[in-house]
């Protein structure tokens, strides 16, 4: 029971501290949306330094400057579009996790198109194959056909005897 | 017909292993600068020997320079700095600073006491130029042309072997354009 009652402690005590932590991240929004709509900005940014981690997650000087543009870009009333255009300005199309359809992309984007068509062709040529086998035992003469269960019912016989 | 299809796995492997193999040694984290081809951002920031003085982007103009972006708070700029004084003295090359969030004090102390290769000095104390450059990690040097378009962004160290191999064929290319 005591020793319950310590975990809890130890919990509550950790609350604010991570309350705090969120805090700093927090700009001054007016509205819920605007910090929805930063948030989801800053999310979908990558960081250039730690090349794993979004803007939003990353703790590197380049990211506190990126996203303090971010939300400087969004009180002076730009779009998304300009926002994320003015950041690949400077460090490139890679900051974007979702990039955009070019020359240099598009065979990334093409990739599950080709991987699906490549899947469907592959299963379609089997599919006509073994129909077109199917097909050439069917077309077994009635004299083949007869022959056939002759050597079918010789060989029960021998097996039998 | 059928026999053609058995080399379908050993095609696979050999465009596989073509791309795979293509992408080994390769850096990930090297990035080509966004800027590559464009002029060099408009700045207005003072100069670091002389705080009065404004400095912009025609310092650029005329010939070809390297921009090296460095601060006293990078132990990396450190390594580099030797190096760097010894391509402004025994080379010739003119440098440009960018001090980069960094105090003026401790900057004009250490080139002092190091010996200072720049040829000016820009004073960024807010990151503003290195933000809009692109900049993600001190030390960085770009080569720009006389035009004072930027040609090449070098991330890292500067060392002779990044001179031989890397700047020096690049600022000869564009002197000789110029």
């Amino acid at each position: 029971m005591g020793r319950s009652l310590m975990i809890l402690c130890l919990l509550v005590l950790m609350l604010p501290a991570n309350a705090l932590a969120d805090q700093a991240n927090i700009q001054g929004f007016e509205t819920l949306e605007e910090e929805q709509r930063y948030r989801e900005l800053i999310s979908e940014l990558r960081c250039p330094k730690c090349q794993n981690q979004n803007i939003a997650d990353s703790n590197s000087p380049i990211s506190k400057d990126m996203r303090d543009a971010v939300y400087r870009m969004m009180q002076d009333g730009a779009s998304d579009d300009d926002i994320v255009g003015a950041l690949v300005d400077r460090f490139g199309e890679f900051v974007r996790y979702n990039p955009e359809l070019d020359r240099r992309t598009a065979l990334l984007w093409a990739t599950p198109a080709i991987a699906v068509g490549g899947g469907l062709l592959i299963v379609a040529v089997i599919a006509l194959r073994a129909r077109r086998r199917g097909g050439q035992t069917e077309s077994l003469t009635p004299d083949e056909q007869a022959r056939v269960s002759t050597l079918l019912d010789d060989n029960e016989r021998h097996r039998r005897s | 017909m059928k026999r053609l299809f058995l080399f379908v796995p050993l095609v696979l492997v050999v465009v596989l292993g073509t791309v795979l193999f293509s992408g080994l040694g390769k850096d990930p984290t090297h990035l080509d600068s966004a800027l590559i081809g464009k002029p060099v951002p408009a700045f207005e920031l003072s100069d670091l020997d002389d705080e009065n003085r404004q400095l912009n982007h025609e310092i650029f103009q005329g010939e070809v320079s390297l921009l090296n972006v460095w601060g006293t708070w990078c132990p990396a700029c450190r390594d580099e700095h030797d190096d760097l004084v010894w391509l402004a003295e025994e080379k010739g090359v003119r440098i440009i600073g960018l001090n980069y969030k960094d105090n003026r004090d401790d900057a004009l102390a250490w080139l002092r006491d190091l010996g200072n290769p720049y040829a000016t000095s820009i004073y960024d104390p807010r990151g503003t130029l290195g933000f809009d450059l692109g900049v993600y990690g001190a030390p960085e040097t770009y080569v720009i042309d006389a035009q004072g378009i930027v040609r090449y962004r070098h991330v890292g160290v500067v060392n002779e072997k990044v001179w031989n191999e890397d700047l020096e064929p690049l600022v000869s290319r564009y002197q000789e354009g110029s």
